[in-house]
């Protein structure tokens, strides 16, 4: 259950994870310990999924391809897309799979260390599954923005140290 | 023998000029240049970078090719959506084609409302702590100010009573600035209200500088000019810069009666012809479309609000709850210090730059204005700095 305390936390959560209660507390306005227990609640309820970390890896030089995969799907009776989905999704190399309107129905996003561990996945294991009747892959080239974040950085601003 | 004297010291500057007294914060900018590494919680402006589809809107009406001057009271266009703004917000009703005018940041429009209704010698009522324009202004437009003071006691609200105590029959006009850049005050209704009267009383004119009117927290701002029987009496000045980040675009407005408008066109026509088109464009952008963001910067400011009102309370500098703007006012009286050998003993032993109270008007001694319009992690690190700095302070006094 969501409750007003909750949501302003959530809110700032999302921006950064690593705010600790008393932070949220005083930012909030809200009582440490309600605060506390918004945190804990959205925890166990799963509103709160996980805390992590967006990173630019190429910034290390750690190699990783990325590839968005466009999935078709022979409509099967007793089988909904759901189970279709469940079936990619169990794969760790999916690391995001949305059901889309349009001209294709699933897009799964797959990172791997190589163009072949990408390559494998889909050709082996997702273009096999009986109900997949297609798959486009689009190798990702460049990334500009992530989760919101510019990866080259974000505009900043130059203010006068002193204004009326 | 050739002399060197420049001509300006044989003939003398304007002695209208030479009377004011050059910015406070001035001198406080050259130290503070000197020195690396300084936060600042001085500034005056928000420290977010104007919202991109606002930002995109006026690059486009660069590449339409729209360089040309607008009308000297703005895009029509513009003045038609503030029209609309103005009638959401605040219930009021001004008509785009006489009544509103775009003006160079809201600074101008003050500028313009003083020279459009002063004749030397009126008296023009300005509560302090003040903005450093009002002063100026009034001065340069052959006005007297006549100061009234606000204090912490009052949460920095104009006293009707106070008010009334220095109306004189040369009294022309009051000015109110309020959500109040330095204090952070908003004024409750019920005081307005009563002001409100007393201008009614006085045929008095009120110019009322609203350009925080968007950035309160928790309580409502009421518009002066909405106020029964205000709107005529009114100079509702305004702009983009707080609300919307968008400082640098310089667009502000006046609302006002036909009559007194005619008479600021004057002079903003022969003095700005108009204001930049490009800036005007964004502002249009932001009028119709910048809603959302505002309330996001909002919700942001009030974060940090609470956590540098809270942070200042526990170091000792007693601070009241400021309810707009970005500002809080603490009292630095506790230190024995006066607020600029607070501000400049914090600046070079801890690198904190804030703005000493006396710079807004005498009744501002024994306060500094914190900004908090900066990153949270900067207003952390500040109140760290700014502890251990009174910690100092006030244990040196202890032992004298």
């Amino acid at each position: 259950m969501k409750t007003p305390i909750m949501k302003d936390v959530l809110k700032l959560l999302e921006k950064d994870s690593r705010l600790s209660a008393e932070k949220l507390a005083a930012m909030t306005g809200h009582p440490l310990a309600e605060v506390e227990k918004a945190v804990r609640r959205a925890e166990t309820d799963r509103i709160i999924l996980t805390y992590k970390t967006v990173i630019n890896w190429e910034k290390v030089g750690r190699e990783q391809v990325s590839a968005l995969i466009e999935v078709k799907v022979v409509p099967q009776r007793a089988v909904g897309f759901d189970t279709v989905a469940q079936r990619i999704y169990r794969y760790p190399e999916a690391r995001s799979v949305y059901l889309l309107s349009g001209t294709y129905d699933l897009l799964v996003q797959v990172t791997g260390r190589s163009i072949h561990d990408v390559a494998t996945f889909v050709t082996e294991k997702l273009a096999t599954l009986e109900f997949v009747q297609g798959t486009v892959t689009h190798f990702l080239l460049k990334r500009y923005k992530e989760d919101g974040e510019i990866l080259d950085g974000q505009d900043e601003l130059e203010r006068l140290p002193v204004s009326p | 023998m050739v002399d060197t004297t420049p001509p300006s010291r044989n003939r003398g500057l304007s002695q209208k000029v030479a009377q004011i007294p050059p910015s406070g914060i001035r001198k406080f900018f050259d130290l503070l240049s000197s020195i690396d590494d300084v936060i600042s919680l001085g500034v005056g402006e928000p420290d977010f970078v104007t919202p991109w589809h606002i930002r995109e809107a006026a690059i486009y009406s660069v590449e339409k090719g729209r360089t040309s001057y607008t009308s000297n009271y703005g895009l029509l266009d513009l003045r038609y959506e503030l029209a609309r703004h103005l009638e959401r917000r605040y219930g009021l009703d001004y008509d785009p084609q006489s009544e509103l005018l775009i003006t160079v940041g809201v600074s101008e429009a003050m500028d313009l409302a003083m020279r459009a209704i002063l004749n030397p010698g009126d008296e023009v009522i300005i509560p302090e702590p003040t903005y450093v324009s009002y002063v100026p202004c009034t001065v340069l437009a052959g006005g007297t100010p006549v100061p009234v003071p606000t204090n912490m006691a009052d949460n920095f609200q104009l006293a009707p009573a106070e008010l009334a105590a220095r109306i004189t029959p040369r009294t022309r006009a009051i000015v109110l600035g309020y959500p109040n850049n330095p204090t952070g005050a908003v004024m409750d209704r019920d005081k307005l209200v009563e002001i409100a009267r007393l201008a009614e009383a006085h045929d008095l004119l009120v110019i009322s500088d609203e350009i925080y009117d968007r950035l309160v927290y928790g309580v409502e701002h009421v518009c002066f000019a909405a106020l029964p029987g205000m709107r005529d009496r009114t100079i509702l000045a305004g702009g983009l810069s707080k609300a919307y980040a968008m400082t640098g675009w310089r667009i502000g407005y006046a609302a006002a009666h036909q009559d007194i408008m005619e008479a600021m066109v004057k002079v903003h026509q022969y003095t700005i012809m108009c204001a930049p088109t490009a800036a005007q464009y964004a502002a249009l952008e932001a009028l119709k479309e910048g809603e959302v963001a505002v309330l996001e910067m909002l919700e942001e400011y009030d974060r940090r609000r609470r956590v540098i009102v809270k942070g200042l309370n526990e170091i000792g500098l007693e601070c009241f709850e400021p309810r707009g703007a970005f500002y809080a006012f603490p009292s630095i009286r506790s230190t024995g210090l006066s607020s600029e050998e607070f501000a400049h003993r914090l600046l070079v032993e801890e690198k904190v730059a804030v703005v000493p109270g006396n710079a807004f008007g005498d009744c501002g001694e024994g306060h500094v204005r914190c900004c908090y319009a900066t990153s949270m992690e900067n207003i952390e690190r500040a109140l760290e700095r700014i502890g251990r700095f009174v910690g100092r302070v006030k244990g040196l006094g202890s032992r004298v």
